[in-house]
């Protein structure tokens, strides 16, 4: 296991004359639960698409366990979930097949596959429902299953994108344990959200990048009380204005 | 390569498939229906017996002392296995007939018929003395098998009934063999399009390959598969795994369906074995043009359209349709031609599994096969992924 789980130097990612990820570096520990905060079009999902090597980076450099992203895209593909922003699920699938599925392109034993469904699906209230198509499923069911199907793999570091987006507070507070209890079994997490009050419950520290810079790095705490703010979500507001933005 | 990824894929995609009514008609419910309706409008259902024409006779020649010829001629139409002879009163409701599709041929037997024979037993080598008449037949037009048919056949009734059932007695050198005529009237023209369909159903295999892969890159599920340890050419193995299944069972079906309407190839078990390998290598072409269409398509509408590029030209060229001139040098091009020609060799002609030509065909759509599967993957890993 190396050192630090991911580790980022200087990484930049341009899409011709826009620059959405602009010189960035970064280092996460294991067992450390990471947030990425910033408005529309700051360049998180980017960000998040090069440490999952679906992007390669402009200029710069990202190891994950120690692989680089653009040359060893193959070991980092062995260790990483990716919940993505959008889920990406087979609407034809259940629930259960669409997780199984990529258990199996983990190759994770058949026998230990079947266990970790069930425990999981239990852990996220998803018991009943998990035997029907996804298709018939609501919003917040699909975003559940889109991050069981990240983490089925049992993977040591999980990078998730925006996972509670459409999830009523219910669902909200089972998948926020859920991470929690990822921590205590010492992955590394990253965490991309809009939720500001998700970040301050749930991050060990969070950055706060806008225009692809990274613009504040820090605990929840301790960027409250450098800017005097009551909530994180002060703290973003004073950090990155309140004119709204596209995402890229 | 990891053969558990492939087959945890592949067994997806087949849920995919059975899932989706509408995919599970066009691959599934569609050989069957298609094989029906052309059985039924083909003549393939209760088939296997002699195919029979409609014809209509309209006999002028009543008068007069030599009307039996006419009445024989008659009579010899009326029990041949070929026609359905309907009589006639006069030409107009007989050619109206003939226009409004009920009769396949009208006859008309002229005044003088019975004479016209007379003349010739009077001095057969004496042409110049004989009475000469015209019977007058009018074919439909719209039949092909009528036109390419019924002349012939209602010469071989004429000549029966001026030589006898021993007819053609006068002595000469050669003699033309007429096997052709009388096996072709044994075979319906359904006998003729069968080969055709195992190309036909597997054909619309490009447009699934095409809308399922751009759905997958649309709806993010590629870029999912992307961020896991599955390699591109797993994923393209199990998407062609997974179609060759299909056209397995597609052939399965248009096979079974065939033969509950009475459809019977002349070929054993190896002949039927070859269509299901024949079958699978055509599965190849068609993952192949499904995957160069899923590049250029933006979206799985598109995909649609694009795919019927590849899908029309295939059925017109390669499959059943007449062909002539320059559609016979285009079909060259047309891997279905290949199929379909292979098939024919052996269900029709009853050709052996190990004739040349069925291996030749076989060679041809494995070669392009595999190079349509080679050159889509690529095309569609450079372009048509993201």
């Amino acid at each position: 296991m190396s050192e630090s789980a991911i580790e980022i130097i200087n990484l930049t990612k341009r899409f011709d004359d826009i620059t959405a990820v602009d010189n960035l570096s970064l280092e996460i520990g294991w067992g450390e639960l990471f947030g990425i905060l910033g408005p529309n079009g700051a360049g998180k999902s980017t960000a998040i698409n090069v440490l999952s090597t679906l992007l390669e980076p402009t200029d710069g450099s990202a190891t994950i366990d120690g692989y680089d992203v653009v040359f060893d895209p193959d070991n980092i593909r062995k260790v990483i979930g990716v919940c993505p922003q959008e889920p990406a699920f087979y609407p034809h699938l259940t629930g259960e097949e669409n997780i199984t599925l990529m258990g199996e392109m983990h190759l994770v034993p058949k026998d230990v596959l079947r266990e970790r469904v069930k425990t999981l699906v239990e852990k996220i209230g998803m018991e009943d429902h998990i035997k029907r198509r996804a298709k018939t499923y609501s919003g917040g069911m699909i975003r559940r299953v889109s991050m069981l199907m990240a983490l089925i793999s049992d993977p040591k570091i999980a990078l998730l994108d925006e996972p509670t987006v459409a999830m009523d507070p219910k669902s909200r507070h089972a998948v926020w344990d859920f991470i929690r209890e990822l921590k205590t079994q010492g992955k590394a997490i990253i965490l991309t959200t809009h939720y500001m009050e998700e970040a301050q419950e749930l991050c060990d520290r969070v950055a706060i990048i806008d225009e692809g810079q990274l613009i504040e790095l820090g605990t929840p705490t301790g960027l409250m009380e450098k800017h005097h703010a009551k909530n994180l979500e002060e703290v973003f507001l004073k950090l990155t204005g309140k004119k709204l933005r596209e995402e890229f | 390569m990891n053969l558990r990824r492939i087959l945890a894929l592949t067994k997806k995609d087949i849920k995919k498939t059975t899932r989706e009514p509408a995919v599970l008609f066009l691959l599934l419910v569609f050989p069957i229906v298609l094989t029906f309706v052309f059985g039924l409008a083909f003549g393939g259902i209760g088939g296997g017996g002699t195919t029979s024409f409609e014809v209509g006779v309209l006999n002028l020649d009543t008068t007069g002392p030599q009307t039996e010829w006419a009445n024989a001629f008659v009579d010899n139409l009326t029990h041949s296995d070929v026609f359905v002879v309907h009589n006639f009163e006069d030409n107009a409701t007989g050619q109206a007939a003939l226009l409004q599709g009920n009769l396949d041929a009208f006859i008309v037997l002229p005044e003088g018929f019975g004479d016209s024979i007379e003349s010739y037993y009077g001095a057969p080598f004496d042409s110049s003395s004989w009475t000469n008449s015209s019977i007058g037949l009018y074919v439909d037009s719209g039949s092909l098998m009528a036109v390419s048919a019924v002349p012939p056949l209602v010469q071989e009734v004429l000549m029966n009934t001026i030589f006898g059932s021993d007819n053609i007695a006068i002595g000469l050198p050669i003699e033309i063999e007429t096997p052709a005529l009388v096996q072709s009237s044994d075979l319906s023209q359904f006998d003729f399009m069968a080969p055709g369909l195992f190309a036909f159903a597997a054909i619309f295999l490009t447009m699934i390959v095409s809308q399922s892969m751009t759905y997958e890159r649309d709806e993010g599920l590629l870029k999912r598969l992307r961020t896991t340890p599955v390699s591109s050419s797993e994923y393209m193995i199990s998407q062609t795994l997974s179609n060759m299944l299909i056209a397995v069972v597609q052939v399965a079906l248009v096979l079974a369906s065939a033969f509950a309407i009475g459809y019977r190839p002349s070929t054993g078990p190896a002949g039927i074995a070859f269509a299901f390998l024949i079958s699978l290598a055509f599965s190849l072409v068609a993952v192949g043009f499904g995957l160069i269409a899923a590049t250029v398509s933006k979206s799985a509408d598109v995909a649609t359209g694009i795919s019927f590029v590849f899908i029309m030209p295939q059925m017109f060229f390669g499959t059943f349709m007449p062909l002539g001139g320059v559609t016979e040098a285009l079909a060259k091009f047309m891997p279905s031609k290949y199929i379909t020609d292979a098939l024919t060799t052996l269900f029709l002609r009853g050709a052996p599994v190990t004739s040349t030509i069925i291996w030749f065909d076989f060679a041809v759509v494995s070669t392009i096969g595999i190079i349509l599967i080679i050159v889509g993957i690529a095309l569609f890993e450079r372009f048509g992924s993201k």
